[in-house]
């Protein structure tokens, strides 16, 4: 009986004292979390995309605790994490800005746009730009999806005729496309704003035709019909100037009088993508 | 007799038998010449003529622009047609001079007076030289006017001029040799008077021994003239790896030839030089290879601004489908995306290939057998790189040396693995001087 007891005690004896210890130093060297940094961690869309400039969510959550980084940073979750976050912060959000939608500057697919070269190097547009890419148009896109593959939302994908497009059910305007295309083709414009130029190509007139048959050939008629200076030139490309706008209307005129056709509606260009699956991610 | 040669570097197929014993032509000028503005290393020239004027051969149509840049000289008798966008050889769309070449009226270019050569001061020969728009005739298109200006603080030892045209197929240096040897030699002394060098060493590979010959009967007149031969081996002719294999001289890293005493000029740029001093005749045309798969494989003397389709067409046609073209050598020469453009000062050959040399292999794994990091000339590992950068982990790689590596193309070549090295490497140079930018 003895044999079994003196264990049993002995055991049971040095198990108290660890677990009385623990409890003790777990009181004691406590590192006091701020719980504001798990709401907010819950707010944010957890997919560690990077566009805000911290790791991740967890550290952006702690950043903006620590103030590095601001209550609307995270550029993935937009306005409704902003108000959410600045709300558990106790600070008024003070940026006002419409929500965002990316959108493609180029319109020149398989059969717009003309081919010069065939390309066997690295799959990819970075590498394509570098050796000074396959298209007559040396600003448009190339068609290998760098953008699909850094979009970490899925919200882009390569269309059948070579040129890629939004899902905008996706698209959470983080900017990471922006940053990626080597030609700088995607513009966040405001969601509530449908038409726009989709082109980046700089080149004159005589030269734009050569190689595309929809670029911005600056003709600057869009400027002439439309009011209030909501169109620009920047040399050979007409820019519009957002900030401007206040009626996606004072667009109209230049959309149906553009020779070269380089106005789109965002909704146009959806129907047609319609065709094609249009992937929504359930989350 | 032990040929020199430094550690490292590949042994490719040399090719050069198809144009070797082809002589230098003259040619006729095309219909239109394209003189890029940026033809070399630093700020493109400013063009200086108003459209419509008539231009003779020879004369400046294009001023240099600043600290590290060369003037430009019309190759033909023609008009000037202002300026155009045009493909560049080395990629993209750059602006080019047109001149409207006038078949009738092509005189030839008349020489110069000269004073006498020995009595010219050394700072005029440098002016000479940059007047007529002179640049490292090897590839990289320096300026050499400003490459001449060593610093005072640098005593140079060696003085090595480059005959070592390690590229496979190219045989433009070679045949320069062959027939202009003296010629050559007399470009070298100017060289070898500016900078004034202890040893003056011409460097030839083993696979030209007929050149070496050719050069080495000139040592009569030149006898301050050493001449050496090294292993033939890919890229023997890189100003570093030329430096190590004579002088066993390394030079550091991002450091620069004369850091180690050392100063390499090519021997087609001494051949440039050679005809600014002696005829004052500025660069406008160049020796240049065409070669690869074409029914006459040439060597030509060629105007600068030349489409390349024109050369092509010289040689009396592809064999086959066109299915690439390179300006320069086939390892470290650059694609074209277009047949239109245009010779430029750096353009030393251009190879063309048809379907059957061009077959794309798809990359595997690599299998870590090391054959990439044993030819690396640089010694870096680029097996190590190439994962450090697929991840993106640019500091890593550059922390590995990326940024010395020389795109060689050795590795790529070497790997059993078919990984595309090199052009990895291209890309993250790319991207971490964009970063720093
Ligand atoms: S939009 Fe830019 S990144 Fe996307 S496929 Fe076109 S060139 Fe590539
Ligand atoms: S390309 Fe660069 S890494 Fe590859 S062998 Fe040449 S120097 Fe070395
Ligand atoms: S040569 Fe290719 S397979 Fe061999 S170690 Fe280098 S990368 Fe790997």
């Amino acid at each position: 009986m003895t044999q079994v007891l003196i264990p049993v005690i002995l055991l049971g004896g040095l198990t108290l004292i660890f677990g009385a210890f623990l409890v003790f130093s777990a009181e004691k060297f406590k590192v006091k979390k701020d719980e504001r940094v798990e709401k907010i961690h819950e707010i944010l869309p957890g997919i560690d995309c990077g566009a805000c400039g911290a790791p991740g969510c967890a550290a952006f959550a702690q950043g903006v605790v620590e103030g590095t980084y601001a209550v609307n940073g995270c550029k993935a979750g937009g306005v409704e994490a902003a108000d959410k976050i600045s709300e558990i912060m106790g600070v008024k959000n003070e940026d006002t800005s419409t929500e965002k939608v990316s959108v493609l500057c180029c319109l020149g697919d398989k059969e717009t746009a003309k081919r010069i070269a065939e390309y066997d190097g690295i799959s990819t547009c970075e590498a394509l730009h570098l050796m000074g890419g396959d298209k007559g148009c040396q600003y448009g896109c190339l068609g290998l999806g760098d953008c699909v593959s850094a979009c970490p939302f899925d919200a882009i994908e390569m269309g059948e005729k070579g040129l890629p497009y939004v899902i905008e059910e996706n698209c959470t305007a983080c900017g990471i496309c922006v940053e990626t295309c080597p030609r700088g083709l995607f513009e966040l414009i405001p969601k509530d704003q449908d038409i726009y130029i989709a082109c980046r190509s700089y080149d004159d007139a005589r030269t734009v035709k050569q190689v595309c048959s929809r670029g911005c050939t600056g003709c600057t008629l869009c400027t002439r019909v439309t009011e209030g200076g909501i169109i620009e030139m920047e040399g050979k490309l007409a820019k519009i100037q957002w900030n401007k706008i206040k009626d996606n209307k004072m667009l109209e005129p230049a959309l149906e009088k553009c020779p070269a056709n380089t106005f789109v509606k965002r909704s146009e260009l959806r129907k047609k993508v319609k065709g094609e699956q249009l992937k929504i991610n359930a989350k | 007799m032990s040929l020199l040669t430094f550690k490292g570097g590949i042994h490719p197929t040399c090719c050069k038998e198809f144009s070797k014993d082809s002589k230098i032509k003259i040619i006729e000028p095309p219909d239109f010449i394209y003189l890029y503005l940026s033809q070399h290393t630093g700020i493109p020239s400013k063009p200086v003529l108003e459209k419509g004027a008539e231009v003779e051969i020879g004369q400046k149509v294009a001023k240099a622009a600043g600290k590290l840049s060369v003037g430009l000289h019309s190759p033909v008798n023609g008009t000037y047609m202002g300026t155009v966008m045009y493909p560049h050889p080395l990629g993209g769309m750059k602006e080019a001079i047109r001149i409207q070449v006038n078949k009738e009226n092509s005189t030839p270019f008349k020489e110069k007076e000269r004073a006498k050569i020995s009595n010219i001061p050394k700072q005029k020969l440098i002016n000479i030289i940059k007047d007529n728009g002179i640049v490292g005739m090897g590839g990289a298109a320096f300026p050499t006017y400003f490459k001449l200006q060593v610093p005072s603080s640098k005593k140079i030892k060696d003085l090595i001029i480059n005959g070592v045209e390690c590229e496979p197929f190219l045989t433009s240096d070679y045949r320069l040799m062959m027939e202009k040897c003296e010629e050559v030699m007399k470009g070298v002394d100017i060289v070898r008077r500016i900078i004034n060098p202890e040893n003056v060493w011409i460097a030839i590979e083993a696979n030209k021994l007929d050149a070496f010959e050719v050069m080495k009967s000139t040592s009569s007149l030149f006898p301050w003239a050493n001449f050496a031969l090294l292993k033939t081996k890919y890229p023997q002719g890189s100003e570093k790896q030329l430096i190590d294999a004579i002088t066993g001289r390394k030079v550091p890293e991002g450091g620069l030839p004369f850091d180690v005493n050392a100063y390499v000029q090519n021997v087609g740029t001494a051949f440039a030089i050679y005809e600014a001093v002696y005829l004052g005749k500025p660069l406008f045309e160049r020796v240049v290879t065409v070669t690869g798969n074409v029914r006459h494989q040439s060597n030509f003397l060629v105007p600068i601004g030349t489409p390349f389709e024109y050369l092509i067409k010289l040689t009396e046609g592809p064999i086959g489908k066109i299915s690439k073209i390179i300006n320069g050598g086939p390892l470290m020469g650059i694609a074209q995306s277009q047949i239109s453009s245009c010779v430029v000062k750096g353009t030393s050959g251009i190879v063309v290939q048809n379907e059957t040399e061009t077959l794309k292999k798809e990359p595997s794994p690599c299998i870590r057998c090391a054959a990439c990091v044993d030819c690396c000339p640089m010694n870096l590992l680029p097996t190590e790189m190439y994962k450090h950068i697929e991840m993106n982990r640019l500091e890593k790689a550059k922390e590995m040396g990326v940024l010395s590596c020389m795109e060689c193309g050795s590795c790529s070549y070497a790997c059993p693995a078919n990984i595309p090295l090199t052009q990895q490497f291209k890309i993250a140079k790319s991207r971490i001087t964009k970063k720093v930018n």
